[in-house]
């Protein structure tokens, strides 16, 4: 294959790690943004996704689609479930002050983990794909589940935004972001929103899992790498900011893609890390935010 | 007052001489390295304790003084002391460098910029795997496994240089603490904007903390890799920077014998549990959860608080 179709594989490979990265990132920017929690579990609510979309695929042994159907709609719904509790339980007992619940949700990443790994077990679990289609291009043939996810995962984050700006909801949520103590004032039940939010950013990773688990596989140590990247996306493109967000995971998604082709992935990993602590020491409001 | 102080911590230094020839021999040896992680937790919990530094990247320190006493052993055949000095001088310089950028960042951002070093430093051990042997790591060369004279893969010697190497960095920890600049530590952690005001420079005085605490660091990786013979990339990853977390918390955060205590109650706690079922993650988790939850203070945290205000 000669360098222009190996690059424009490059660019749509990084295109499907974009669009899965950009819900995970998006959840996690969401709980920092109204919550001001650096949810360190957050990979965990993206490996349970995964693991459950397995379970189902698994127990249900219906169609392929129909088993990705029903896992579309109950992982996000139990993993925000368990979300939920964990912050009914945990978070706000410690009245989310930041440093103890960065240290509860590391906690709370073993915990996860290891109920992963005794109810599920070691093995890495492959999830048919809910449907075979394959795109002939005149280079190569690329799989149309992972377009499907691109769509997907754009129509997605066109809700997400349609909740957070349109509706009655999102005008609350992004009160309690800006002023929790005035929002409280006016009647809303904060606590109520908190655990909402991070229900919902749980079950945006565990939806983004779905997706992407038909490519991957289901692993109880996967959440490892959605977390880092995810963290290094939220930081980029601006703590709290949606909008940075998702530039910046279509940015890292890509350059990622590209550069783990071309060089190798130890190496665009360091980069990136090292890029986040220099951004957050020299520009704590992100490359794409606004100066707080 | 000074006396009762120091009699408790010359009591316990005691008992640790004592317990080699009481404890059964897989006991003595789960000992020294509890006693090796406890100079590692002390580092962490100047930082962290008594200077309100909450680090998540403790893990690149303690791999510079593995890396900074097994690399020169392996490559250059450096004999068993030069090799302390230099992974113990390892953390502490690596220590400084990464808080000359990390400082200028506080709360949430230093959590994640120190634990972002981290991961960059475990990252290029992998990369430079022809030289680091990535993560099959190596074993470290008889050569260096000797202070003056003496093996230290003898259960007696390595446990008699665990105690030595653990009480020297105890009773410096004491007398840190016990000084001048431990109350200004002290005095960052409780009020970084006052203590500005009455004239300390915050930047130099947490920047002074971090690199002593590199310094245990170094000086525990250093003496984990000589003592137990072998240094690999795992010892880099984010789990060695949770440990001491977890440790000097269970132990009580600011106090100078919690990071023993926790580090000797969590490594057995999980001992225990590993024998009984392989779910040791879950202990380490319920822990964490459970400690920010009851017992945000510590064991010895509490002790303080209800019965023995003098601990220092």
């Amino acid at each position: 294959m000669s360098f222009g179709p190996f690059l424009l594989l490059a660019l749509m490979e990084g295109m499907v790690m974009a669009a899965v990265l950009a819900l995970t990132a998006v959840g996690l920017s969401l709980v920092f943004g109204t919550m001001r929690v650096v949810n360190v579990a957050h990979g965990e609510f993206f490996m349970l996704g995964a693991v459950i979309a397995w379970f189902v695929a698994d127990h249900l042994g219906g169609a392929a689609w129909m088993n990705f159907a029903v896992a579309l709609v109950v992982a996000p719904l139990v993993v925000a479930a368990i979300a939920v509790l964990a912050d009914r339980l945990v978070l706000r007992r410690l009245n989310y002050e930041p440093e103890a619940t960065i240290v509860a949700t590391i906690g709370l990443l073993y915990i996860l983990q290891q109920a992963a790994l005794s109810l599920f077990g070691p093995d890495a679990r492959p999830v048919p794909a809910p449907f075979e289609l394959r795109l002939q291009l005149p280079w190569f043939g690329w799989s149309g589940y992972k377009v499907f996810v691109i769509l997907a995962a754009g129509a997605i984050l066109l809700a997400v935004w349609f909740l957070m700006t349109r509706t009655r909801a999102g005008l609350i949520m992004r009160a309690t972001q800006i002023d929790r103590d005035t929002a409280r004032a006016f009647g809303i039940d904060t606590d109520k929103v908190y655990a909402l939010v991070f229900g919902l950013g749980a079950g945006l990773a565990a939806l983004g899992a779905v997706l992407v688990v038909p490519i991957q596989q289901a692993h109880y140590l996967m959440g490892g790498d959605p977390l880092l990247l995810s963290f290094i996306v939220v930081i980029i493109g601006g703590l709290g900011s949606i909008r940075g967000t998702l530039v910046a995971a279509l940015v890292i998604g890509l350059s990622d893609g590209v550069i783990a082709m071309f060089y190798t992935a130890t190496l665009a990993k360091i980069l990136a890390t090292l890029l986040v602590a220099l951004v957050l020491v020299f520009r704590p409001q992100g490359l794409f935010g606004a100066k707080a | 007052m000074t006396a009762r102080i120091l009699a408790l911590h010359l009591a316990v230094l005691a008992a640790l001489f004592a317990a080699q020839f009481v404890l059964p021999s897989y006991h003595v040896t789960s000992l020294a390295r509890i006693m090796v992680l406890a100079v590692f937790a002390m580092g962490y919990n100047i930082a962290f304790g008594y200077t309100g530094l909450l680090s998540l990247g403790h893990a690149l320190f303690f791999a510079a003084g593995m890396y900074g006493a097994g690399l020169p052993a392996l490559h250059f055949g450096v004999g068993g002391g030069t090799a302390l000095i230099l992974g113990l001088l390892a953390g502490g310089a690596l220590a400084g460098a990464a808080g000359l950028l990390a400082l200028r960042t506080a709360g949430v951002s230093f959590m994640i910029v120190t634990l972002m070093f981290a991961q960059a430093g475990y990252l290029t051990i992998l990369y430079f795997a022809e030289y680091t042997r990535g993560n099959d790591g190596f074993p470290v060369p008889a050569t260096a496994r000797s202070l003056f004279g003496f093996a230290l893969s003898g259960d007696r010697m390595r446990y008699m240089t665990a105690l030595l190497l653990f009480s020297a960095a105890m009773l410096a920890c004491l007398a840190l603490v016990r000084s001048r600049f431990g109350r200004i530590m002290v005095a960052m952690r409780e009020n970084e904007e006052r203590s500005r005001m009455l004239g300390y420079n915050p930047y130099a005085v947490k920047l002074t903390a971090l690199a002593i605490s590199g310094l245990y660091a170094g000086l525990a990786g250093a003496a984990y890799a000589l003592l137990f013979g072998y240094a690999g990339a795992s010892f880099a990853g984010i789990q060695y920077s949770i440990l001491p977390l977890l440790y000097v918390l269970t132990g009580g955060a600011g106090t100078v014998l919690g990071p023993l205590v926790g580090t000797a109650v969590m490594f057995w706690l999980t001992d225990i549990a590993s024998g009984l079922t392989s779910a040791w993650l879950m202990v380490v988790g319920v822990a964490l959860v459970a400690l920010t939850l009851f017992a945000p203070r510590g064991m010895l945290g509490l002790i303080r608080e209800r019965w023995a205000k003098w601990l220092p």
